[in-house]
């Protein structure tokens, strides 16, 4: 399994994320960040792009 | 195999890492003309210019990548018959691979008053570290060009406290969210403070008899005025004369297929700034796109597409996205809204602060522009991939229950 964090400190909510992987990730009403914390392997490509597309560099995965 | 990339900016780094990830085992060579390694540039006109970022934090990761990293160092030219790059220093780089990232760099001014003290432009890490030194003493910032970098600069000198006058020839700010929309800024920055002044430029930079200091502006209206901080936002150039002669087709980008393979040479790609690529929203024209996003994501696809042949390469099809914050508004675009004749309201909450505008050019949508509503623009990527007729689009969102609020009776 793969963890995923994300700097709440950085996250301004562009979701490029959730754009790359709405399953994994979420912005809810007041357009605040929510994701799965444990992803399988088999994701890891989509995990990978979302990091480099955060513009905020805010997401960091581990595994 | 030897891949080569120049520029060593966000997309040259995203194009390494890409190409590592994607199990490049041969020699990788970054070439910046810059003396840093790669760093991100939004906060520079916002965070850092702020002092709520400090100078280090914009730095990129760069993981534990084997690169051959060769900065200030300048490219000058390109011999593809024998596969060099010459460098400023009179050194030659050769490549198998070569993926061309050199971005852009700040358009001065070149009228009398250029070279004085106290006249600034924004693109580096240097750039920002002298205007937010400047700031620190400044009473009032001229800011020509009402921009990206020349609005956030002035909402950024607001915040401290600087008096700002922003002058644009255009008649609204901040044009590339299209034609309609450019009222709602003007009116943003007139209502915190900033003296906007539309459809005029700038004629001649003012100083005191024998003083290389800035001590004001006289405008193309023949009006003068006072600052003793200018910053010109007069937009980008493109780092390609490095590539004039090289055979590569310039338009003035580097053009290339979907694939960011250079239309001339497929030992070539080209990303970020600089690659000129057929967009769907363009109607499958040539854009340039000079974002953050764009740079990153063509990065990726150049690093993973330059270690296969031609035929066995991907597109790039996500459609361009970019944005801005400006006080408390995060506008965020996708698509060509630039390319729009009029707007439409396609969302709107109940407070009024919060919106998403369709842009539009004949029947069709061609882009989005969202107002503080990120989670709602999640949606219109994957429903706007291509040009879609308004009321097409109006059906898919009616059948949509988390909408922000429906905009009947109002305006953009």
């Amino acid at each position: 399994m793969i963890k995923v964090h994300i700097d709440l400190n950085l996250c301004q909510s562009h979701g490029e994320c959730v754009a790359i992987a709405p399953d994994l990730f979420q912005l809810d009403e007041n357009d605040f960040i929510s994701w799965q914390e444990e992803v399988d392997d088999s994701r890891r490509a989509d995990l990978e792009a979302a990091v480099n597309t955060c513009p905020m560099t805010a997401i960091r995965i581990e595994g | 195999m030897r891949l080569v990339i120049v520029g060593a900016s966000l997309s040259g780094l995203r194009a390494a890492q890409a190409a590592r990830r994607a199990g490049h085992e041969g020699e990788l060579i970054v070439i910046g003309a810059e003396p840093h390694l790669p760093y991100t540039r939004p906060p520079l006109s916002k965070e850092l210019l702020q002092g709520r970022q400090e100078i280090e934090d914009s730095a990129l990761p760069v993981d534990e990548l084997d690169v051959q990293w060769r900065l200030a160092t300048e490219a000058t030219g390109l011999d593809r018959a024998r596969r060099r790059i010459r460098l400023h220093d009179g050194d030659e780089e050769h490549y198998d691979r070569l993926i061309v990232a050199t971005g852009c760099r700040a358009r001065r001014f070149d009228g009398p008053g250029a070279q004085l003290d106290g006249v600034h432009t924004l693109r580096t890490l240097e750039d920002a570290i002298a205007l937010r030194a400047a700031l620190k003493d400044t009473r009032r910032l001229l800011v020509v060009g009402a921009g990206f970098i020349g609005c956030e600069v002035a909402a950024s000198a607001r915040s401290l406290g600087v008096e700002v006058t922003m002058i644009d020839i255009a008649s609204h700010p901040l044009l590339p969210f299209g034609p309609v929309l450019g009222e709602r800024w003007a009116a943003m920055h007139r209502d915190h403070g900033i003296e906007l002044r539309l459809g005029v430029g700038l004629a001649e930079l003012l100083s005191d008899d024998d003083d290389q200091r800035v001590t004001g502006a006289r405008l193309s209206d023949g009006t003068s005025l006072q600052a003793d901080t200018v910053l010109i936002a007069l937009g980008a150039m493109l780092n390609t004369e490095w590539l004039t002669g090289s055979g590569l087709e310039l338009d003035p980008g580097v053009a290339c297929d979907p694939t960011l393979t250079c239309t001339r040479d497929p030992e070539i790609l080209a990303a970020g700034d600089i690659a000129s690529v057929p967009a769907a929203l363009a109607g499958g024209a040539r854009v340039r796109v000079e974002h953050w996003t764009t740079a990153a994501e063509h990065g990726q696809l150049a690093g993973r597409n330059a270690l296969v042949a031609h035929d066995e390469r991907t597109a790039h099809t996500a459609p361009p996205y970019f944005w801005t914050d400006q006080y408390d508004a995060k506008i965020q675009a996708l698509g060509c809204p630039a390319l729009a004749e009029h707007s439409e309201l396609l969302e709107l909450a109940p407070d009024g602060g919060r919106f998403v505008a369709a842009c539009v050019q004949g029947r069709l949508v061609v882009g989005v522009v969202a107002v503080n509503a990120a989670r709602r623009l999640a949606w219109y990527r994957r429903a706007l991939q291509t040009p879609r007729p308004l009321a097409e689009l109006k059906e898919a969102l009616a059948q949509e229950d988390a909408t922000l609020g429906s905009p009947v009776g109002a305006t953009p």
